[in-house]
């Protein structure tokens, strides 16, 4: 092959370019899956911390007050504490505390309640006059939140997403110290722990084009959204 | 009928109680333009959201039609939102749905589902206020007074029977608030619908208004017929309100030095400006008079005029009486 020989003279520490493959998938896999998830738990909580708030709409300042305190006590402890400690919920709920399954429980807890404050805001950012509009229309706040509040907030929405994928790329990368697979993994593994600096270039770079990649994909949907 | 019964509104703020409003009645009558007038500050804003409950009474109760609206558990309150339209001074639109979806929002929150109804009565809509072309642009792509034109279309797209005005022109230059005030006129003619607006505008209240209250610091001073609080404004503010709009006609003006006589105000309506009254009467009685000030003008579709002149003669007082019972008010300036 023409590259082989190429990629060996480059990269001599890397023998198995199918393992750095494998570690692409995973890490993809994991980012996929937790944003995915993190989204849909992160966005009604976000919903309901922007709801019961000061001055809002269904404002019920105890909810606020308890929600918001579990949210900060969340996103306070450091990921990598959270998923040691986490350990054995994570294997209750996926029945691992490997692998891609045994990552997903952790990010999707670590970055659920971070993504929510970001909802929060964006959705604060919508005009009281036009959350006005809708309640003479005689909207129920449920109505409001799907016809009025979402589809005005998006273009945060969508930078809120962006945000949160990117910092779960930094997480999956952090959840390889402990056993979750994927680039993290390998540079850990090989690159720290076995002085090969070519693994941690090979898998930085990819992390990098990742971030970048996501980055450049986030702020096209978020120009869309602002076109009007 | 709109009728405010003993209605107070005062706020909470670091536990102590702000009056906004205090207690008033009012009646708004079906079909209407009722016009609500006020600095800002004054309470009038909050009065308007009275009327579909965005703001609640401290005290008394609000009746339409017969239903005393502050009883209402929310999904009735909703329903009865539903038969009140809104529009406001910034248009409140949606900016991620086009003109067309702006319009089909509260046909959709009322649980229309059927997507060619909706369509049919969009384009009815659109085609009312004028803006049958636009509806598929974004708001953003509009002017302000078309952008009032869309909120103007969906207020009206449950067929509510009253339809609140908040500073709805306030935002427009000169042209085009005229053109959304002939609209809101021809609207409130054709579907019958009552319209209760708020403006810090005289110009406003006199164009369109059929009756008027005048807010003062969040009490309610005057209220009438336009003509009658125009023409014959009895409190300070009113008095300000109506001298902004025709400073001509300042209802305190003193005859500039140097004028002899006794200064009038003679004020002529309707059918009263269609006779030579003033000159055949002046003639008569041998009576001479400068003219000081004057207007001719329209309010709504009442034609009037309003001279301030100072007269001297030997029969001021026979004159005076002839043209009072040719139906002319006469107001004797100080």
């Amino acid at each position: 092959m023409s590259t082989a020989p190429l990629l060996q003279s480059l990269f001599p520490n890397i023998q198995d370019w199918g393992e750095m493959g494998q570690a692409c998938v995973d890490t993809l896999l994991m980012l996929g899956g937790s944003l995915a998830l993190t989204v849909a738990i992160g966005l009604p909580l976000g919903v309901l911390l922007y709801l019961t708030g000061p001055g809002q709409l269904r404002a019920r300042p105890k909810t606020y007050a308890a929600t918001s305190v579990v949210v900060n006590i969340l996103r306070s402890v450091p990921f990598i504490i959270l998923m040691i400690v986490m350990m054995p919920v994570t294997y209750a709920l996926v029945g691992t505390k490997l692998g891609v399954r045994g990552a997903i429980p952790p990010l999707v807890i670590g970055t659920a309640p971070f993504f929510a404050r970001l909802v929060e805001t964006s959705l604060r950012e919508v005009s009281r006059g036009v959350i006005e509009a809708a309640q003479a229309m005689g909207a129920s706040t449920w109505q409001i939140v799907r016809h009025v509040l979402l589809p005005e907030a998006r273009a945060g929405l969508w930078a809120g997403i962006t945000v949160t994928a990117i910092a779960l790329v930094g997480y999956t990368a952090m959840g390889g110290a402990i056993g979750s697979g994927g680039l993290g993994d390998l540079a850990y593994r090989y690159g720290y722990l076995s002085y090969k600096s070519d693994y941690m270039l090979v898998t930085v770079v990819l992390l990098v084009v990742l971030v970048q990649a996501l980055q450049v994909a986030g702020d096209r949907i978020v120009a869309r959204c602002k076109q009007h | 009928m709109i009728r405010f019964l003993d209605v107070s509104k005062s706020y909470r703020v670091d536990g102590r109680e702000v009056p906004a409003l205090a207690p008033f009645n009012l009646d708004i009558h079906d079909g209407e333009v009722f016009g609500i007038i006020g600095h800002s500050g004054a309470g009038k804003s909050t009065l308007l959201r009275l009327i579909n409950l965005l703001e609640r009474p401290s005290g008394g109760r609000i009746l339409i039609g017969d239903t005393d609206i502050t009883a209402l558990d929310e999904p009735a309150l909703r329903a009865q939102r539903r038969r009140i339209g809104m529009i406001f001074q910034h248009f409140n639109l949606l900016a991620s749905r086009t003109v067309a979806a702006n319009v089909a929002l509260p046909l959709r929150l009322a649980g229309e589902r059927n997507a060619s109804t909706i369509r049919a009565r969009v384009d009815e809509l659109l085609e009312r206020v004028g803006l049958a072309e636009h509806a598929h642009k974004f708001p953003s792509q509009l002017s302000g007074g078309q952008k009032q034109r869309v909120g103007i279309a969906r207020a009206l797209a449950n067929r509510p029977e009253i339809l609140l005005c908040d500073e709805a022109t306030s935002a427009l230059d000169p042209q085009t608030t005229a053109q959304v005030l002939d609209l809101l006129a021809t609207i409130n003619r054709e579907l019958k619908l009552t319209i209760v607006l708020i403006t810090h505008e005289m110009d406003v209240v006199r164009r369109i208004a059929d009756r008027v209250a005048v807010l003062d610091a969040g009490h309610l001073v005057e209220s009438g017929t336009v003509a009658d609080v125009f023409l014959h404004p009895q409190h300070a503010t009113t008095r300000r309100f109506v001298s902004e709009a025709l400073p001509e006609t300042a209802g305190d003006a003193a005859a500039p030095p140097g004028v002899h006589g006794r200064v009038l105000r003679f004020t002529f309506r309707g059918a009263a400006t269609l006779e030579p009254v003033l000159s055949r009467v002046m003639r008569e009685s041998g009576v001479d008079f400068n003219l000081i000030a004057g207007r001719i003008d329209r309010i709504k579709d009442l034609p009037y005029g309003q001279l301030t002149l100072a007269l001297e003669g030997a029969q001021i007082d026979a004159a005076l009486q002839k043209l009072r019972a040719a139906g002319i008010t006469v107001e004797e300036l100080a």
